[in-house]
């Protein structure tokens, strides 16, 4: 607060001119800091901007720098991350003055509650409004917490059938998005604060201009859309200005798919999988239990329902993969092989799958896979899939289309529809054709909605550049952030997060939700609604009135109030799921590929499993977020295969770097068990420049090699070691179950004939229940015990529960520095391990949560009695009693305790007081926390049961990490009521607990996992 | 009181040179104190600790503005240099009471002339160590809360955890350390009091000596008080370091929880406890011309001393060794390997040559006699007793059960700035010690001396 | 005729093995209330001024038995009764955790009686007495040996007293005032 004063007023004193500074300074780095620049800005806002300003600056980096400087000498080498939160402390209080807390008031438009009658608020009460988030054009359908009007916490709607109450780790975080104080808070001119109106203002001339020659200038860009209401909109738009051009281009898109249904079909269709009915299932590199895949959430709920082994019907999975992912994780059957090398696969695949294999000589591994494969799904037409990889070319997704054409999947696994884009283009080719445009000078107006080409574009096409050197005369760009894109428009319009404004979307099955929002803009921000109706010469739109303007065209009939209603309030639309459709196969041959030569170096540009594109690198819990398979966080350093590392004699962090056709990046390397030899992955979406002080500087950019002809994968890098290091910050340093001494019964496992055979595998000989000295306490009179039993068959390590917790339990981001020694504060991890051979070892995931001890080994050891039992067995944490010895976390043999180490929580943000759960202590520095069951979430069960004079029902508290479970993984429940379904779960002879030989009696239990593999492979 | 006639008659080594009176004793041991012009050299040892002091109390300071975070410890490794210097100045702070209690019970009267100033050590080894538990917790300003005080939150101590054990036992051991201290100052105050010649000097030791005249009848009193303190404090030295050793036995950490701890905990400590008292004592003889009451024999028993416990501790490493192979425990036989071969294995190596294989030389008699050796070998002793707490709390600890949990510890400058800074403040302390008071016992000197005797 | 207040006839010795004879025939001379200044304890010289009852080791004992006592009985209700939690299973009364902290309170309580007894039975701390009016008791704390007769003693007669003392061979016999 003192160093903001202080600097402020400096900076009113002298005028200068700041052009070009932005680009000058860049956070972290060391960079020329720039008061001059401040000053000016200051200077050059007055009135009641003022502060606005002042925020805005604070976004910048020369505010990050000069905070810095405001630190005691050295304070920043002392503890990087402690400075960085002392920095966090200083946003806060610029914050503060900006009178922010003030914003919480519900829109005035009328939203309707999900469930909760009377509508009226009731204090202390939440309530649950259906809404859905979109990315890449899916909308996940979500039902929103909100106390006293603040959103707090996101969960699936578990009535609509594209969720089923499960969420993905993006919809979990949108909600930190939404409060993110880095985003966008005004609209800007060249760096400068204007009003909505000034920007209306300066559209009017260049639209008229346009009018006259039809809007032959007019480009606009926007992401993939599959609202029915905005591209309404555009087709309106371009009737007004019918020589406009509508750009697609999102750097994550999916052109292979359509081209492959194009190829297949001659028109483009959405595919969709009924994986329950799936016996057999099998991958070409299809990462389909990962976040962000379209429709992932249920087809994560479908599947672990058939890899039940105790269902009779347990599926069988064969994965082929061009690097390692939760989806590989989870076969029976992995084969680990380079992305350009699986067109020969499913080539081969589609011939055995007609014609059999010939003989049983196999020239190659992939081909006795093949055949494998091709018996086992020539044995169960119709009742198995083939799933290919929205990265494999187009020939590749034609041949699937083949396969399950010719296996008769088609309308029983494998389903045709429209496609859920709205404008289904090739994105690449859409993107080349405005470049083309801008370097040909026939832009004259281009609005950028809602994305960041200047990032994330082909870098063959110099997007950016094409941005900054070809001057187009209006450059509009809306958004969340003002990001590297924004920095080169000369108007930035801050865009309303989709919990503060109205839209819809469709869900992977093509069912159209509302976008309901939760709140008035914080900032005043503006939809893409409002925005093209805008430019349409709509004068001061509102999204509400745009969406359900639309809705009534659709909707003809009186009942549309009615209609209306419903539709927000289940969060759905009747009757706009797509229907299947019937489509032929054109040919059912395609022409092979070229092949890459055996010895060249392919690299795999893949989506990053925690940001995505990069869209949500200024999100502390996702940057945080472990990936699933390398547990690494804040970084995307380079994947290589264990032989290929030890060939080049490289190391887990050492720099390398990476040569593509002259374009060189420079990254660290980590060895990932189960890569592919000859093969790199890189995730795309790190080294932003103007993320935001999350974001910015985390990680490396790849897109500058990745080029519009190749953008998932190319052969022929070349790799060489810099001879530096780089030091990663992973959460699980070994992930191995071997020690020297014999491997640790950590995560059991059998195959499906084992289990049959000995059913009772995973039962180590517990301590029997009288071994003890003491008279064990009755926990058997209590009403409730509460247990937790999860079943490692299901989880899918797809990391939901751990943002889900994150968000429920107001649980800390401590920074990368504070991660590399160990610090980070997740209350649920999922540990990942690997065993057997390191080239293609089997993989398991482990969610650990407190497993709340009935012999506590931390209770006994605190000396203050700040964590004890209560007596329905749940393992107390009292942090106003807790002086932090750590004994109970030394003491903890399943290491989930978390502390304090320094004041990890934000005091001081307002945005961020706003997400907080109400329900949840914030807790302080010098303190232990640890997972406890929600048990916020139990007493108002308990509270409202008691109420209405019952006991509390199976099923109907959920903790935060089951929620939001797509896998149904974990269930919580009463043990004491036998017919539980957590009780008959630790029935089952699956059911372990973890380390049980040192008679902690863990509440929280483990279903063993099971592999179904084949004979054939088997042998 | 063979030892007199011993010292008359030298079949062994003397505890105190011949041709000494009563008179002599006390002058010689009183004028350091009273007439003995304070030396530069004084000053500038002095000066250096009381730095380091301010070194330490700097970094608490900041310790008490960010956090412990500041610190190397993380999960899993909760404890770090904390914990393992409370435990090294604790096992340290034994010699003394050892020295005075136990000896005295034995009636080893060699101790006369070393007990004072290895109970002076041993009060400010103890507060060195107490400063640790209370700044290595989260929340320093509530460290009071182990205490049982009735308070409005109705809220008591946990009385299982060793930690509140650990709280009663150091504070006891502290108490009764420092009254066995200053009672046994008592009559040598009354000495100060009526040898000086200054008015302050008079005053303040005449108020410490609270009007001791030596009369028969306090002089019974007081011995037999004095037993009585040996007595109680012989079970209660055995049983501090056991107490301490609980924080690690009673948890479930592979390489904590084993039976092995107490007996050895307590060898160690009087290990590195006689190491620390011989480390002072060499250099004070020497300057203070001390020698003709610390005499060889001092040394050498001391010696003798560190050579019996020294095997005892080693004699615990091999238990430990040998029950990780034994009890086929997965977890133990994996912490065993890990003290081997794991990225610590270096410190255990050390660790095994500082205690274990270096101070065999005592064997050698030529050696033991040897200031200059002892010196050095005491040294290293307190080295490898230092490691030993680093690979019982930090090495356990960064490799338990879960391997997804596992972990590496890095100790930060703040660490190493509160660990030198201690052993400022301690030899600070003892600067003062030896310059305002009576470094050796004077009375019990003149009870060694032969014309004490009683002859019938 | 008017005399000022006596407290004893104090004699000076330069042995211990002389000083204890001197008690000693003092004694056999019929004195009852006497005492004796040494720089250090001597073996029997308590004896030899006629001191038998020390009572430090039953204050001592008292000291701990109660300490030891209020130390479990402490935990006993606080554990049971004042704060009774179900900590990791274990029962309420989880007597043999609480018998270190029981051990340790003895140790203090009767470490602490004993150093406290010794002084109160000493009538410590005095910071005046009248022997310290004798300008050569000084060196009593340094290697001289005290003798004196109180005048309390009924056998106590200034000049005959005097005149024992001599036959001792105590030296620079003098009068203490009171």
């Amino acid at each position: 607060m003192f160093n903001l004063s202080s600097v402020s007023i400096h900076m009113k004193m002298e005028e200068q001119d700041d052009k070009g500074h932005r680009e000058a300074v860049c956070p972290g780095k060391k960079g020329a800091l720039d008061l001059d620049a401040a000053r000016a800005r200051l200077a050059e806002t007055k009135g009641p901007e003022f502060w606005r300003s002042l925020e805005e600056l604070a976004g910048s980096p020369e505010w990050q720098e000069m905070m810095h400087r405001e630190f005691p000498k050295g304070a920043s080498e002392w503890l990087d991350s402690v400075s960085r939160r002392g920095f966090l402390k200083l946003m806060g209080a610029s914050l503060a003055m900006a009178g922010m807390t003030a914003c919480t008031k519900q829109p005035l438009e009328p939203i309707v509650p999900y469930v909760r009658q009377p509508e009226e608020l009731v204090p202390g009460r939440p309530m649950f409004y259906a809404t859905a988030f979109t990315l890449g054009g899916y909308a996940s359908p979500l039902l929103v917490e909100s106390h006293m009007y603040r959103p707090t916490k996101v969960e699936g709607n578990d009535k609509h059938p594209a969720s089923l109450g499960g969420t993905d780790i993006f919809a979990q975080a949108s909600i930190l998005e939404m409060y993110d104080p880095d985003r966008s808070q005004t609209i800007a001119s060249l760096g400068e604060v204007r009003t909505w109106g000034n920007f209306v203002e300066a559209l009017r001339g260049p639209l008229s201009a346009q009018k006259a020659v039809q809007g032959a200038g007019i480009r606009i860009l926007t992401r993939t859309i599959s609202s029915p209401t905005l591209a309404d909109q555009m087709r309106g738009l371009l009737k007004v200005y019918p020589q406009a051009k509508w750009h697609v281009y999102e750097p994550v898109n999916r052109d292979s798919v359509l081209e492959g249904a194009k190829l297949a079909f001659g028109q483009p269709v959405e595919t969709q999988y009924k994986l329950e009915n799936a016996d057999v299932i099998v991958s070409l590199d299809a990462d389909f239990l990962s976040a962000g895949f379209p429709g992932n959430v249920r087809y994560i709920r479908d599947f672990a329902k058939r890899r039940d082994p105790d269902s009779g019907k347990m599926s069988r999975v064969y994965v082929v993969e061009s690097t390692t992912s939760a989806t590989g994780a989870k076969a029976d059957h992995r084969l680990p092989m380079r992305a350009g090398e699986i067109d020969q696969v499913a080539g081969l695949l589609n011939r055995f799958v007609e014609q059999g294999h010939p003989s049983d000589v196999f020239s190659s591994q992939g081909e006795k896979f093949a055949a494998a494969v091709a018996n086992d799904l020539s044995a169960h037409r119709g009742s198995s899939v083939v799933i290919a990889g929205d990265h494999q070319p187009p020939g590749v997704h034609a041949t699937v289309h083949a396969i399950n054409q010719a296996l008769g999947n088609v309308g029983k696994t494998v389903f045709y529809t429209d496609p859920v884009d709205a404008n289904p283009i090739n994105q690449t080719e859409s993107i080349k054709d405005l470049v083309a445009d801008m370097r040909a000078g026939k832009v004259d107006m281009l609005v950028i909605m809602d994305g960041n080409p200047a990032y994330d574009a082909p870098a063959d096409l110099g997007f950016a550049d094409a941005l900054k050197n070809t001057n187009i005369p209006l450059r509009v760009h809306l958004g969340l952030y003002q990001d590297e894109t924004a920095e080169l428009c000369q108007w930035h319009i801050n865009e309303a997060h989709y919990l503060e404004a109205w839209g819809d979307a469709r869900a992977c099955d093509g069912t159209v939700s509302i976008v309901q929002p939760l709140i008035a803009p914080l900032y005043s921000g503006k939809s893409a609604h409002e925005l093209v109706a805008t430019l349409a010469g709509q004068p001061d739109p509102s999204s509400h009135e745009v969406v359900q303007n639309y809705w009534k065209k659709q909707h003809s009939g009186a009942d549309f109030d009615m209609f209306w209603r419903k539709s927000l309030n289940d969060g759905w639309i009747e009757g706009t799921t797509f229907a299947p459709k019937q489509v032929s196969l054109k040919t059912a041959s395609f022409p092979a590929p070229a092949v890459p030569p055996p010895g060249s170096i392919e690299i795999n540009f893949r989506r990053d499993p925690s940001i995505y594109d990069g869209r949500f690198s200024n999100n502390g819990w996702l940057q945080e977020l472990p990936k699933p398979m390398s547990k690494m966080t804040w970084d995307n350093p380079v994947l290589i295969g264990p032989a290929m590392a030890e060939r080049l004699g490289l190391k887990s962090e050492d720099m390398i770097e990476i040569e593509l056709n002259g374009k060189k990046v420079t990254a660290p390397v980590w060895v990932q068990a189960g890569h592919p030899d000859n093969s790199i992955t890189v995730f795309l979406g790190y080294g932003r420049r103007r993320a935001g002080r999350v974001g910015t500087g985390a990680g490396f950019d790849f897109y500058p090699l990745r080029d519009s002809a190749d953008p998932w994968f190319i052969a022929g890098v070349t790799l060489s070691k810099t001879g530096e290091t780089y030091k990663l910050a992973t959460t699980q340093g070994y992930q191995t179950m071997d020690t020297p001494v014999g491997t640790r019964p950590l995560v059991r496992t059998a195959s499906l004939d084992g289990y049959h055979k000995e059913p009772a595998f995973a039962r180590e000989d517990e301590p029997p229940k009288d071994l003890t000295l003491y008279q064990p306490y009755p926990y058997e009179k209590e009403p409730y015990a509460w247990g937790m039993a999860i079943d490692l068959n299901a989880c899918v390590g797809c990391n939901n529960c751990i943002v889900a917790c994150q968000s429920e339990n107001n649980i800390a981001v401590v920074g990368k520095e504070q991660c590399v020694i160990g610090r980070h504060m997740h209350w649920i991890r999922v540990d990942a391990y690997y065993q057997g051979d390191r080239d293609n070892p089997k993989a398991y995931f482990q969610p650990v949560p407190c497993m709340q001890c009935e012999n506590a080994p931390c209770e006994v050891v605190c000396p203050v009695g700040a964590t004890v039992h209560s007596s329905e067995g749940l393992n107390d944490m009292v942090y106003n009693r807790c002086v932090g010895t750590r004994y109970c976390s030394n003491n903890c043999p399943y290491k989930v305790r978390r502390f304090n180490f320094l004041l990890f929580q934000d005091w001081e943000t307002p945005q961020l007081k706003m997400m907080r759960n109400p329900d949840v202590t914030v807790r302080s520095r010098g303190v232990m926390e640890k997972c406890t069951y929600c048990v916020q979430r139990i007493s108002e069960h308990r509270i409202d049961s008691e109420r209405e004079d019952r006991k509390i029902a199976d099923g109907e508290l959920q903790t935060a990490c089951q929620q939001s479970c797509p896998a149904n993984a974990i269930v919580f429940g009463n043990i004491n009521d036998p017919e539980s379904r957590v009780s008959k779960l630790k029935r089952n002879p699956r059911n372990y607990s973890l380390l049980a030989d040192l008679n902690t009696r863990p509440r929280t239990t483990y279903l063993a996992e099971i592999r179904n593999p084949s004979e054939e492979l088997e042998s | 009181m063979d030892e007199r006639n011993e010292s008359t008659t030298g079949s062994r080594a003397p505890v105190i040179e011949p041709g000494h009176t009563f008179a002599t004793v006390t002058d010689k041991i009183s004028s350091i104190v009273l007439t003995r012009p304070t030396s530069s050299g004084w000053f500038v040892g002095f000066g250096i600790a009381f730095l380091l002091t301010m070194m330490m109390l700097y970094a608490i300071g900041f310790l008490f503005v960010r956090g412990i975070g500041i610190w190397g410890v993380t999960i899993p490794i909760g404890w770090g240099f904390a914990i393992v210097n409370f435990v090294w100045w604790i096992g340290i702070g034994h010699a003394g009471t050892l020295i005075s209690a136990i000896l005295l019970l034995l009636r080893q009267s060699w101790r006369n002339s070393i007990n004072r100033f290895a109970e002076a050590m041993t009060l400010f080894a103890v507060s060195a160590a107490g400063i640790f538990p209370l700044i290595h917790v989260g929340r320093p300003w509530l460290a009071y809360w182990l205490f049982p005080y009735p308070n409005s939150m109705g809220v008591w101590p946990q009385f299982r955890s060793p930690l509140i054990w650990d709280v009663f036992a150091v504070s006891t051991y502290a108490t009764i350390s420092l009254l066995f201290w200053f009672v046994g100052l008592i009559p040598d105050l009354a000495t100060l009091r009526d040898r000086s010649t200054n008015r302050a000097a008079k005053i303040i030791y005449g108020m410490l000596a609270m009007g001791w005249r030596g009369s028969a009848r306090h002089w019974d009193r007081y011995e037999t008080m004095y037993l009585l303190l040996a007595g109680l404090a012989t079970p209660l030295v055995l049983s501090v370091h056991t107490v301490v050793s609980f924080d690690f036995a009673v948890g479930i950490v592979p390489g904590w929880h084993t039976t092995i701890f107490p007996p050895y905990f307590v060898a160690g400590a009087i290990y590195s406890g006689f190491a620390m008292v011989l480390m002072l004592a060499i250099p004070i003889r020497k300057i203070y011309g001390l020698e003709d009451f610390i005499t060889e024999r001092h040394l050498q028993n001391s010696a003798k001393v560190m050579l019996a416990t020294g095997l005892i501790v080693a004699y615990g490493y091999v238990i430990e060794a040998f029950m990780g192979w034994y009890s086929g425990n997965r977890y133990d036989a994996f912490t065993m390997w890990n003290r081997l071969h794991g990225p610590y294995k270096w410190d255990y190596v050390a660790l095994l040559l500082c205690n274990i294989v270096i101070p065999q030389v005592l064997w050698i008699k030529k050696l033991r006699s040897n200031p200059l050796a002892l010196f050095l070998i005491s040294g290293v002793v307190l080295v490898g007793m230092w490691l030993e707490r680093f690979i019982i709390v930090v090495v356990s600890l960064h490799r338990d059960f879960l391997t997804s949990s596992w972990g590496m510890y890095y100790p930060t400058r703040w660490d190493w700035m509160t660990f030198i800074g201690t052993i400022g403040m301690f030899l600070a302390a003892m600067f003062l010690f030896v310059r305002v008071l009576p470094m050796i016992s004077i009375f019990e000197m003149r009870t060694l001396l032969p014309e004490a005797e009683v002859k019938e | 005729m008017k005399r000022t207040p006596v407290y004893g006839m104090m004699a000076e010795f330069d042995s211990p093995t002389t000083l204890v004879a001197a008690a000693h025939r003092t004694q056999e001379a019929g004195y009852q209330k006497m005492d004796a200044y040494s720089p250090f304890p001597i073996e029997g010289l308590a004896e030899a001024v006629g001191f038998h009852k020390n009572r430090v080791p039953l204050v001592t004992l008292i000291g701990g038995l109660i300490g030891g006592l209020s130390g479990y009985l402490l935990q006993y209700w606080i554990s049971t009764s004042s704060y009774p939690v179900n900590v990791g299973g274990k029962p309420y009364h989880s007597w043999p955790a609480f018998i270190i902290v029981t051990f340790e309170m003895t140790i203090l309580f009767g470490g602490i009686s004993a150093v406290l007894g010794m002084l109160a039975l000493n009538g410590l701390p005095m910071p005046y007495h009248p022997v310290f009016n004798v300008p050569r008791f000084a060196f009593a704390t340094k290697d001289r040996f005290f003798l004196i007769v109180f005048a309390s003693d009924p056998k106590y007669i200034p000049a005959e007293t005097r005149r024992f003392l001599e036959s001792l061979g105590g030296r620079a016999i003098s009068e203490v005032p009171d």
